[in-house]
């Protein structure tokens, strides 16, 4: 009886530990925060890129659906994302929600010039502590929300074409 | 005159035992918080954008007022349980937070049976 128990102890804690490392090694080891996906955004708070007010939950509300962007003159994927969100633009239901960052108001300018404003609106922020509210580790990363302003999706890193199609497909299954 | 005075320095004391009790350190917290870009660094050891950026999300909270729990909250709110070196309870990771405790309780009644077979034997 005794060793029975034993026997079956020993068993539980092996079936134990091989199904931890089970569980484990299937895990994605990458870290990202797409957990907020499903999540409501709430107290936000960013500069107006050149006018002097703060834009806030509010001034979200008003669209369908919302792209915001964290992009930077100084970050090179964005410039690879540039064209997706230039395509974008012309989507009807969507509004693209730059926000520069961490960047020289002339740097940011000369950017957009150069490759195109695909931006309905524009936030700036200096510090980058605005970002910290949206999740925001590195850039580019962008979000997409809807007029209850919670987080549809979230794209770290630059957008690429299926990223694009999802956007679109979205809208268009939204469109009525 | 004198009661006063001795009721002054009462007062100042108790106002100087309070600061240091609520005041919240700064470097403590940074060293609880991962920095997400770096490897296996702290947002104290590290001088990166992301490490330079949450510490000055800190600060501001500490100057709002928050406390340390407060700010811990926010933080894993925004980047998950990862963010904290020393993670709150919760489901996910409760096997982890108990087994320590259970395997404590397990060896002590372990022992407790051992020593008193031994004394009837």
């Amino acid at each position: 009886m005794k060793y029975k128990i034993i026997q079956l102890l020993t068993l539980s804690i092996i079936i134990f530990i091989i199904s931890i490392f089970f569980i484990g090694l299937n895990k994605s080891s990458i870290y990202d925060t797409k957990n907020l996906e499903g999540q409501v955004l709430k107290d936000i708070k960013l500069d107006h890129f050149s006018e002097n007010r703060l834009i806030l939950d509010k001034d979200f509300k008003k669209n369908n659906f919302t792209l915001i962007n964290f992009w930077a003159s100084w970050c090179g994927p964005c410039l690879l994302e540039h064209p997706f969100l230039l395509k974008l633009n012309a989507e009807k239901n969507l509004k693209i929600f730059g926000v520069n960052f961490k960047d020289k108001k002339n740097n940011a300018l000369s950017f957009l010039d150069k490759n195109g404003n695909p931006y309905d609106e524009l936030a700036k922020d200096e510090f980058g502590k605005y970002s910290v509210s949206f999740g925001i580790y590195g850039i580019p990363e962008s979000i997409l929300i809807n007029k209850n302003l919670v987080i549809l999706k979230k794209f770290i890193g630059p957008l690429s074409n299926n990223d694009y199609n999802y956007i679109v497909n979205v809208l268009k299954t939204n469109e009525n | 005159m004198k009661t006063k005075i001795i009721i002054f320095f009462i007062i100042l004391n108790f106002s100087i035992v309070n600061a240091k009790i609520f005041k919240v350190d700064e470097s403590r917290i940074f060293k609880n918080i991962r920095c997400l870009i770096c490897q296996g660094q702290s947002v104290s050891d590290s001088n990166s954008e992301f490490a330079q950026t949450i510490k000055l999300v800190v600060r501001d909270q500490i100057t709002k007022g928050k406390s340390e729990k407060d700010i811990y909250k926010f933080l894993i709110e925004k980047y998950g349980d990862w963010i904290v070196y020393n993670p709150p309870l919760n489901k996910t990771n409760f096997l982890l937070w108990m087994i320590p405790y259970l395997v404590f309780l397990g060896g002590g009644l372990l022992i407790f049976f051992i020593v008193r077979k031994n004394k009837q034997n």
